[in-house]
Formats: structure tokens, C-alpha cells, sequence
């Protein structure tokens, strides 16, 4: 199964990802400071940010690019596993807050709270927030395509209920009554397990911890994507009837790789807060989840690979461009999506394999790409 | 769902109705058949022969009557994999197969098997199944074909492609609309050569224009018009018929 599911590209991004895992915390930790080869730790964090979203691109074009379901909510569920992942970061800080409160959270403090509310409790723990960080996201995906699946709502009418989900949820936790922190969300972590979360070598262990888990996340869609069940993903995708006459029950396999997709977003969410320092409602903008869909065309849906490129490509454009022209940004992103729209209708990856296909057979025309 | 067989048939459809917009689409259709049997079914454009797949498919569900199954299960009450795994096969009007899958996956997720997310999650290919993907392949004359998508096949090879996968669901019952669409004679003669080849072991229905395919059947046929049954019996028999001449054949 695992063997099937490892092809030549699939080898090559693991090994990028491992190479990535050792380089990345020897160039900060071994080099000194200041020298060429040093990488800062501010460039840690940030390289540990665009593989977060890779795996959330990764998540999407399972959902997406295999199975048809086009997501433009996929934020929340990420927003929910890094909200799980704060609310643990903040029981952590403990008494060492501003309004030293051994139990609430400053914010409480200041919104005059004397309790905490009960679905703070167990934070403390952080086995118990990781399992929060899948069952969040996981029970919202689960109970959302219950009844949308099962009514058989797909296409634009789809896109659209999950992008109100997205919204409904933002406009949610922008209430301070809500209980977490209102539109400041969570912040000024100390620590997680321990270890300080301002030292290189705790941010060196998030990104490396952040490998794992996109490479954990690659392997395991990569393994359901190669398997049978992957196979009527596609058929769900492209004949979604026709499958259903064969006896499949459409709505099952939807149910199942929209709820493992949630998960790995959400576990995203969880390795993001950490690394970036803060969780807070805009997560769950609409503009963001389509931004991912954004990542996941250019790079090339329906390809797990592509889709972790395009996410870290279009991150770092966006880290540049909103550095020197911040008001460009949208525009520049909207350009991009047009023009893959329009040229590289399989993203960039496609666009590459087709210009290898070209070179080595150039007398036949391009066979259309089998589904992975 | 009741224990008592109320009839021997293996499909049995009473007193259908169906208004799409308050058009009457099936209107008091009636019509059963037997294990193992071959029917052809004939009809002017509209006259509801593809409707009366989709209702006993499960795809549309009718406004008044009856469609038992073996006598037994009430198909009004199932959806479309319902009653694909009660036995029942359909091949589409317009073909359709997975474009994007090899003639081979399309063939192995056809076949006989566990259907569940868990079960096709874990399932392996056995060599039992892939002999018989190579039988069917060969039946449907797509041997060499085997490893290319479906995409590239031309258009009767799709038929023969879908007639393969309707095969590999080893239904009791096969609902066959227009199979020899796009496909030349020889293809043609050769498709009801095949649908006789399998009746007996299950039954079929066959929805065609084509004359001569359907007197090759050399089956029962009825005749639809305006949804509603107008005549059945040998081929020679509805040919006679002066109805049927009026609003079908005599056109
Ligand atoms: N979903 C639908 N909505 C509205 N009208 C429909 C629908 N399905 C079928 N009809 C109408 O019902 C009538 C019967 O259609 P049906 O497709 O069953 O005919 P048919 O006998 O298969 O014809 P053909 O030989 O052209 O395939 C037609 O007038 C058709 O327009
Ligand atoms: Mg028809």
C-alpha cells in the first residue's frame, strides 16, 4: 500500500522535505550569526508558515482536486486546529500573565470573567488539545457534510454554503462573549512542552515538527489517492451519477475524505499559531480560503505535490510583494489566478510536464494526464 | 417491503406515473419480466423509455404505482447504488465511463466487490479479478486498449466499454438504452449477438431504434408511446400492429 503509493515525484518531494529538515535548522543553529550561511531564526518561522499552508493546500486538493468538492471554507477548519493549538498555548502561560492569574487567561481577566468557560477546560493538557485539533475541525466536517452530502448539494450551491460556514464562524469568534479573546484572538504564547517559544532552537523544532506533519500528510492522501476508494474519488469527480450506478455510495466517500481533509488542515492550524505567535478570527476570512484554492490551481490540481509548490510559491510572492507594494497584493493575485486560469490549466507542475512530454514525443500530440 | 411474493416476476411495474411540470411523462405504464429474459423496447422519441430506466433505477421516483423487485423489495424506496447492489445494471443512452481512468480501472471498479469506503480503501487487485477484466476485455474486443484512458476511445468503443462494465457488475437485470448508437453494422450485429449471449443467465432490457438490431434480438418487444404501454409481443406482431405503424414504424 505504502509502496504504491510512493512514485518517483512523490520520492522526490519526501526527499526535499528531509533535506529541508536537517539544512534548515543547521544553517541557524550551527552557522554563527550574522555570516552568510546563517539562516535567521525570523526566516525559520517563515519558512515553517509556508509549509503549514502547503499542508492545507495538500488537504484542499484532496477534497478538491481528487473528489470535486471545491471548498472555499477550508480556513475555518484550519482556524479551528490553530485556535485548539492556542487555547492550549495560552493555559500554558499559566500565572505568568500580565494580571498573573493562575487560571484565566489575561483577556478574561480584563473582560472581568471570574470562571472559565467549560470548553477551556482540558486545554491545560496537551494531549488533550491535540486531540482537539483533529476533533474540531473533524465534528464541524462531519456534521456539515452530513446533511450537505446526503442532500446532494454540489457544484457553485456547495462552494457557496461552505464559504457562509467560513464567514458565520469569523463574525462568531469576533465576539468577545464568545470566549476566545474576540478580535485579538490568542497571543503572547510563553511556551509550548516547556520550551520557549521565542528560542531558535524551539522554532527549529516547530519546523521541523512541521516537516513531519506535511510529510505525514502527503504520504497519507498519497495512499488513499493511489488506493481503490482514490479511484472512485475521481470517478465521483468526473461522473458523480454514473458512480452511483455502479452501487458506490457517493455521499460516503465524500463524507471521508472531507472529514480526513478537515483534519490535516486542522493540524496545520495547530503547528501555524505557534510559529507565527498568534490565532486570531481573520483566519476564518472568506478572502483566505479562497486563497487557498488559489494556491492549489496554480500549483496544479489533482497533484498533492503541485499543490504544497503552488501554496509555498504563492506565500513567498505574497511575503515579497505585500513587503514592497502592499496595496498591489490582491491585485497581483487575482492577475495570477486569471492567467493560470487561462495557461496553465493544470498549474504550474502540469505546465512543466507538459513541456517534458512535448520534448520527448514531439510528433504526438499531448495525451491528456491520467488522474494520480 | 413485504416477506409475501405477490408476483414470480423479477421486475414488476404497475400503474407508473410521472409529470415532469405537469407534462405526463409515464402515464399508467405496466410492465413485468421474468428471470433471465430479453425484451426489447421500442418507442418513438419521448415516449418515456429512458424515464421508465430511471424510475426503476431509483433515479426518479414515480408519483403513483408500483416497482417490485423479485417480488419482494419496493424499488420506489431505493436510490440509485440501492438498487445497483440489489442487481440491477444500466448502461446510459449518452455513454459514460470515467474518462480519466484506464479502460482497465474502469472495468475494476465495475466489478463485483465490496462497495464501502473501508473495503475499496484497503482492496488489492487479485488475480482472479484481473483474469476476469482480460475475459471481459476480450468480449468487448478492448485487449490492446487495456492500459489507455477511456478518454481516447472513440464512440462505439465507449459502448462496448460501458456493455464490459455492466457486465463486470454481474447484475440480474441489465437496462441497456441505445446500445448501438455510433456504432457501425458489423458493431451493431455484433452487440445483439452479445446481449443474446447473456440473457438467460440475466435478464435485459434493451431500448433501440435500429430495427434491424432489434429483429436480430428476436426477442419480445413492447412498444411505448406517451408513457404508457401500446402493444406487446413478437417482432412481427407490434409490426402488424396498426397503432404502432401510425406512431413509430410508419413515420
Ligand atoms: N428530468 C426531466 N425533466 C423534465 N422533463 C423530462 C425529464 N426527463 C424526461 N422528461 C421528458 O419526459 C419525456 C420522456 O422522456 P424520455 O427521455 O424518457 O424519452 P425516451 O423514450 O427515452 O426518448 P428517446 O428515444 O429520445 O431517448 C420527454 O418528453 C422528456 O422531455
Ligand atoms: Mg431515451
Amino acid at each position: 500500500m505504502i509502496l504504491r503509493a510512493l512514485d518517483t515525484r512523490s520520492a522526490i518531494f519526501l526527499g526535499v522535505l528531509f533535506i529541508l529538515a536537517v539544512a534548515v535548522p543547521f544553517l541557524n543553529q550551527a552557522m554563527t550569526p550574522g555570516s552568510a550561511a546563517h539562516l535567521p531564526s525570523f526566516a525559520v518561522s517563515l519558512l515553517g508558515k509556508y509549509l503549514c499552508y502547503a499542508l492545507l493546500a495538500v488537504a484542499l486538493d484532496l477534497v478538491w482536486g481528487y473528489c470535486g468538492i471545491l471548498s472555499l471554507g477550508h480556513g475555518a477548519f484550519f482556524a479551528l486546529g490553530g485556535y485548539a493549538m492556542g487555547m492550549h498555548l495560552m493555559r500554558e502561560i499559566g500565572d505568568r500573565g500580565v494580571y498573573a492569574n493562575p487560571l484565566l487567561p489575561d483577556f478574561m481577566v480584563f473582560l472581568n470573567w471570574k470562571e472559565l468557560p467549560w470548553f477551556w477546560h482540558g486545554f491545560d493538557m496537551f494531549w488533550f488539545a491535540m486531540i482537539m485539533v483533529f476533533l474540531a475541525p473533524g465534528a464541524l466536517a462531519f456534521l456539515f457534510g452530513w446533511f450537505a452530502f446526503r442532500s446532494r448539494v454540489t457544484g457553485v450551491y456547495l462552494s457557496i454554503i461552505t464559504q457562509a460556514l467560513t464567514y458565520a464562524l469569523m463574525l462568531a469568534f469576533f465576539r468577545n462573549e464568545m470566549g476566545f479573546g474576540g478580535n485579538n484572538g490568542l497571543t503572547d504564547f510563553k511556551d509550548v512542552l516547556g520550551f520557549d517559544l521565542q528560542s531558535d532552537a524551539t522554532r527549529c523544532g516547530l519546523f521541523v515538527a512541521t516537516v513531519a506533519a506535511l510529510a505525514f500528510g502527503f504520504v497519507l492522501c498519497r495512499i488513499i489517492t493511489t488506493s481503490k476508494a482514490g479511484k472512485v474519488l475521481v470517478a465521483v469527480r468526473d461522473a458523480e451519477s454514473r458512480t452511483r450506478f455502479l452501487g458506490y455510495r457517493v455521499e460516503g466517500f465524500k463524507l471521508f475524505v472531507f472529514v480526513v481533509s478537515a483534519m490535516l488542515a486542522g493540524l496545520a492550524g495547530a503547528l501555524y499559531t505557534p510559529q507565527v505567535g498568534i490565532i486570531n478570527p481573520s483566519e476564518f476570512s472568506p478572502a483566505n480560503s479562497i486563497e487557498i484554492v488559489i494556491w492549489v490551481a496554480l500549483g496544479g490540481r489533482g497533484s498533492l505535490v503541485g499543490a504544497a509548490i503552488g501554496a509555498v510559491l504563492v506565500s513567498l510572492a505574497k511575503t515579497l510583494l505585500t513587503g514592497w507594494f502592499p496595496e498591489l497584493w490582491l491585485f497581483a493575485l487575482g492577475g495570477l489566478f486569471v492567467l493560470a486560469t487561462l495557461f496553465l490549466p493544470r498549474g504550474v507542475l502540469g505546465a512543466v510536464e507538459g513541456i517534458k512530454l512535448r520534448r520527448s514525443r514531439p510528433a504526438r500530440e499531448p495525451a491528456p494526464q491520467p488522474a494520480e | 417491503m413485504s416477506e409475501l411474493r405477490t408476483t414470480e416476476a423479477l421486475l414488476y411495474l404497475d400503474g407508473l406515473e410521472k409529470s415532469f411540470d405537469g407534462f405526463k411523462a409515464i402515464n399508467g405504464l405496466s410492465f413485468s419480466m421474468k428471470a433471465g429474459e430479453l425484451r426489447a423496447v421500442i418507442g418513438p422519441n419521448g415516449a418515456g423509455k429512458t424515464t421508465m430506466m430511471d424510475m426503476i433505477t431509483g433515479k426518479t421516483r414515480p408519483d403513483k404505482g408500483d416497482a417490485l423487485w423479485d417480488g419482494r423489495i419496493d424499488l420506489t424506496t431505493q436510490d440509485e447504488a440501492d438498487t445497483a447492489r440489489l442487481g440491477i445494471g444500466r448502461k446510459f443512452q449518452k455513454p459514460t465511463v470515467f474518462e480519466t481512468h484506464t479502460v482497465e480501472d474502469n472495468l475494476l471498479m465495475a466489478l463485483k466487490d465490496e462497495r464501502s469506503v473501508l473495503a475499496t480503501l484497503f482492496s488489492r487487485t487479485s488475480d482472479a479479478q484481473r483474469e476476469r477484466i482480460g475475459e471481459l476485455l476480450a468480449l468487448v474486443r478492448l485487449e490492446d486498449r487495456r492500459g489507455d484512458l477511456a478518454a481516447n476511445l472513440s464512440h462505439g468503443q465507449k459502448q462496448w466499454l460501458e456493455i464490459g462494465m455492466l457486465l463486470a457488475q454481474d447484475p440480474q437485470l441489465l437496462l441497456v438504452d441505445e446500445p448501438a448508437a455510433g456504432m457501425t453494422d458489423e458493431e451493431t450485429m455484433r452487440t445483439a449477438e452479445l446481449l443474446k449471449g447473456i440473457a438467460g443467465k440475466h435478464a435485459v432490457v434493451v431500448v433501440e431504434h435500429d430495427m434491424a438490431f432489434v429483429k436480430a434480438l428476436g426477442c419480445r418487444v413492447t412498444v411505448l408511446h406517451q408513457g404508457t404501454v401500446i402493444a406487446e409481443g413478437s417482432i412481427d406482431h407490434v409490426s402488424a400492429n396498426e397503432r404502432v405503424i401510425e406512431v413509430y414504424l410508419g413515420r
